[in-house]
């Protein structure tokens, strides 16, 4: 146990003493949280919109001079016909659509209720997200005012379509994404990376003849990395919470224990890549191109698992990041428990003991 | 005495408060063997960038072939060659691939290539060989390949850095013979060397301690102004005393 | 007294070349056994076959009564190796690295203290330096006192003196010398023929076989010809026409002599020397002189 602790306090020498490792390691989830948080979300403004009046009565005419009002959007037309309003969006040329069907003001005074249909373009999800929640503040700004001089409240609901994109994937739900990001990062590349080190310094064959039994100098080397790791995870939800108001809904301890097993998956991904790999450069390359791409592309954070072709659906089910990503958005967003995640953590704890079997296995005692 | 080719005054390097060469000054005839030894740590590296116009000098003065190091880096790195104790070609490209590629980068045209490949292929004995990897030669053939190819261009000067490390004693009197001939032609040769008996075969040495040149002559001299009997004890007398290591 | 060493027709094959050609030797308890060959000899393979790093294609080597093989846990806790490239931690401190190695080997500096004490004082001013910042001779001899930190029954060290200067390595065989006294088993091997004459006994390498295994003393005796020591002022021309001289045996330069063997044992020195002189040499020298390691190894690579 002794021998353990050593070697522990060893590995954090490694990293504390190494600037470039350490700014990796800090300062990666908080540069990356912050390009996601700010170039993603930032406020959108003039947005080119058309507006389609098919009631032109007082109560549309108000709205729209609202909206016109507003800095957010660019009013491009107002009237268009719907093939019209679809070849635009296509072309790009507009980003929202804003339609009040015939007798709108009708609909409001004499039924209390009128609705507003609100098309987006999705395939930039965060942006019509904002669009959206803009307009829908401007007509909830009318509706109060309206309510002001009458017993009975109004109700105008906005019908909002997204096109393209209809469940809205992606948007500000990115921090669970860096949150798998970066630990797939950390702990894969990292721990790799510093096994192969000691490989390449020819430090790994003193070790290899000592008495310290081999899987512990492995195991050993990834201990560091997951506490480190979850400095990380505390770091990012601090930031999410703090810099970008971000809150942790659901139990924090769950997420913690959610994110130490993933982080485990990680650490036995490093290990893995390490026993296969001699130099640090191709540890490197195969800890970015084979980890963090599928990450990337496959998690769903980035792209919607679910437009892409059935094969490439199945292959993403073995990216334990997919369920991470899963796991963290039900906990951190959402706000479930452990009764909505126990399939994902089981699904995650299943790919994560079958890496750590290989690993194991492919492990060597000697040199290769 | 024949011209001079490299030329050094006060040559100096620092490096913050490290001065890793201190007011180097001597002479290299053309068509010498000059023998640059020293402990590890001496500054015998520091000294041989400069040379080659690999670093600018902090002070002092060097020519290289008539050039200046300050200014003609360019002009020298065309009219040396260098080969590291490290073996320098690409172990991934065969031999013939080695040759028209180092070649190529030193302006030669590919008539000169086609000739001079054959010359070296048929005197180093590896015709047989010439399309096989680079990877797949014993260490002796690298090296002396290596130095044939640093000679192809057939520069004034060829900067060798330790050339034989851990190479056998019979391939290391081959590489030998090969420094010989090239001198022979008139190329000067620098060489460093850890091996005390190739110091016998240079024209003269110098032997650097603490970033100074202790020593300068031929071994001849060296072993009378000592008092000893081989080149090894003038080493360790002048040595012993060196502060620093690398 | 069983021998400290045994290797029995070790075999070790890389795809296609083979590093290690069936070779065999033993090395007694207490003695500095020296592998000397140049690079790409198989040296390295032997030693990492030895320390248990690599499983032997075919034959078989025990270290102290343990087979590589079998009982490599064994073998592992008594040993003491040193490979070729300096291997310690670079950013960790002359002591962390030192206080470290001791407790992966189960013990602490102050209990084998006395092993490291000779070589571990010169770097004690050093104690808080980073071993990166080490000069050479220095990383040297702390890699030594983490090799030893174990009070290991055989040590061994890969090349240690390789790209060290003639001082530096002078020093370091000095230390082995010191251990040999504590009855510590040396297995060392070294591209440098002079460093042979330090070592009790030696094995020749090259190729993967060995050549010969004997004391130096012995190797040297059993060298076959005469050797004469030739000098001139023009050594390279010296050289071209031993080369072509018919009555030479044998010529290649030494040092700042080139050593000669003839044809005839009775060879008519004179008759050389006029022979030499008629081909325009002068400051001509002229002397038996006995072999060495080197004309050993040379002759035996020729045969």
């Amino acid at each position: 146990m002794k021998k353990f602790l050593v070697f522990i306090k060893k590995e954090f020498a490694h990293v504390l003493r190494d600037r470039k490792t350490l700014l990796i390691l800090f300062g990666m989830p908080v540069v990356q949280i912050l390009i996601f948080g700010f170039a993603l979300t930032n406020e959108v403004k003039n947005s080119r919109i058309v507006i389609m009046d098919q009631a032109n009565d007082a109560a549309s005419k108000e709205i729209i001079t609202k909206i016109g009002a507003s800095r957010y959007f660019d009013i491009v037309r107002t009237v268009m016909s719907h093939q019209q309003m679809e070849d635009a969006f296509k072309r790009g040329d507009i980003r929202m659509a804003v339609i009040f069907p015939a007798g709108f003001n009708n609909d409001l005074l004499h039924q209390n209720a009128a609705q507003i249909q609100v098309i987006a373009d999705a395939s930039d999800p965060n942006n019509a997200t904002t669009l959206t929640s803009y307009v829908g503040s401007i007509i909830q700004d009318y509706q109060a005012q309206l309510s002001k001089t009458s017993k009975i409240p109004y109700r105008i609901q906005p019908e909002i379509r997204m096109l393209y994109n209809p469940q809205l994937k992606g948007a500000p739900n990115f921090v669970p994404g860096v949150m798998a990001l970066v630990l797939m990062l950390v702990c894969v590349m990292m721990t790799a990376v510093s096994i192969v080190k000691e490989k390449e310094t020819g430090t790994m064959e003193i070790l290899l003849v000592s008495p310290f039994r081999p899987i512990l100098v492995i195991i050993s080397k990834a201990v560091p990395y997951l506490l480190l790791s979850l400095i990380n995870v505390a770091s990012i939800l601090l930031l999410s919470v703090f810099v970008l108001d971000l809150p942790v809904n659901g139990n924090i301890l769950l997420l913690f224990a959610e994110s130490t097993l993933f982080i485990i998956t990680c650490l036995t991904v490093g290990i893995f890549i390490s026993v296969k790999t001699n130099s640090q450069q191709v540890a490197m390359l195969i800890s970015l191109m084979g980890m963090l791409l599928p990450t990337i592309l496959f998690s769903g954070f980035m792209f919607p698992i679910e437009n892409m072709p059935v094969p490439l659906q199945w292959f993403s089910n073995i990216i334990p990041a997919k369920w991470y990503y899963i796991i963290v958005k039900d906990i951190m967003i959402k706000g479930l428990g452990f009764n909505a995640i126990w399939k994902e953590t089981l699904i995650l704890s299943g790919i994560t003991v079958a890496l750590l079997i290989i690993s194991l296995k492919s492990f060597k005692i000697r040199l290769s | 005495m024949g011209e001079t080719v490299i030329k050094t005054d006060k040559l100096t390097k620092r490096f913050g408060d490290f001065i890793a060469a201190d007011e180097i000054t001597f002479e290299v005839e053309k068509g010498e063997i000059f023998g640059f030894l020293g402990a590890n740590g001496a500054g015998k590296t520091t000294a041989m960038r400069m040379l080659c116009g690999l670093s600018i000098p902090s002070s002092g003065s060097a020519t290289i072939a008539g050039f200046d190091v300050y200014k003609q880096t360019e002009q020298i790195k065309r009219n040396i060659g260098y080969m590291s104790q490290k073996f320098s070609l690409y172990e991934d490209l065969t031999v013939i691939e080695n040759i028209k590629f180092f070649g190529g980068i030193y302006g030669l045209t590919d008539l000169q290539i086609k000739t001079k490949s054959d010359e070296l292929l048929h005197n180093l004995g590896l015709k047989q060989e010439a399309k096989k990897l680079v990877a797949s030669l014993p260490l002796g053939w690298k090296q002396k390949l290596s130095f044939s190819v640093a000679v192809l261009h057939e520069p004034k000067i060829v900067f060798l850095d330790e050339p034989t490390g851990g190479v056998d004693p019979v391939t290391r009197r081959q590489f030998w013979d090969l420094i010989y001939n090239a001198a022979d032609r008139g190329v000067t040769i620098f060489v460093t060397t850890h091996y005390m008996d190739e110091a016998e075969y240079c024209n003269r040495i110098s032997l650097m301690v603490d970033g100074k040149i202790k020593a300068l002559d031929t071994p001849r001299n060296l072993k009378n102004t000592f008092g000893v009997e081989t080149m090894d004890e003038v080493f360790y007398k002048l040595a012993r005393g060196a502060k620093r290591g690398d | 007294m069983e021998a400290a060493v045994i290797v029995k027709d070790l075999t070790k094959v890389y795809g296609e070349t083979t590093a290690v050609d069936v070779v065999s030797f033993s090395v007694n308890q207490g003695e500095i056994f020296g592998l000397i060959g140049p690079d790409g000899a198989g040296k390295t393979s032997i030693f990492r076959v030895l320390t248990t790093l690599l499983l032997p294609d075919g034959g078989s080597a025990t270290v102290d009564g343990f087979d590589v093989v079998k009982d490599y846990s064994q073998i592992r806790s008594r040993v003491g190796y040193m490979p070729g490239k300096f291997s310690l931690y670079q950013d960790l401190s002359v002591e962390e690295n030192l206080n470290f190695f001791a407790t992966l080997f189960n013990t602490t500096i102050k209990e084998n203290y006395h092993l490291i004490k000779d070589i571990y004082v010169q770097l004690e001013s050093f104690k808080t330096r980073r071993a990166g910042k080490l000069s050479g001779g220095m990383k040297q001899k702390l890699a030594l006192c983490c090799a030893l930190i174990h009070k290991p029954t055989v040590l061994f060290l890969d090349e240690p003196t390789t790209g060290v200067d003639p001082v530096s390595r002078k020093e370091f065989w000095e230390m082995l010398k010191q251990l040999k006294a504590q009855n510590i088993t040396i297995v060392v091997s070294t591209p440098y023929m002079d460093e042979a004459n330090l070592c009790d006994r030696i094995a020749l390498i090259q190729g993967g076989k060995l050549l010969s295994v004997n004391t130096p003393g012995n190797i040297i005796k059993a060298y076959p010809d005469q050797l004469y020591a030739i000098k001139a002022d023009n050594m390279h021309a010296l050289l071209k026409i031993l080369n072509g001289y018919d009555e030479v045996l044998a010529s290649y330069a030494f040092g700042e002599f080139a050593h000669a063997s003839f044809k005839n044992k009775a060879v008519d020195l004179e008759g050389v020397k006029s022979y030499l002189t008629k081909k325009d040499l002068t400051g001509l020298e002229l002397k038996k002189t006995g072999a060495t390691i080197e004309d050993s190894f040379i002759k035996l690579l020729k045969d």
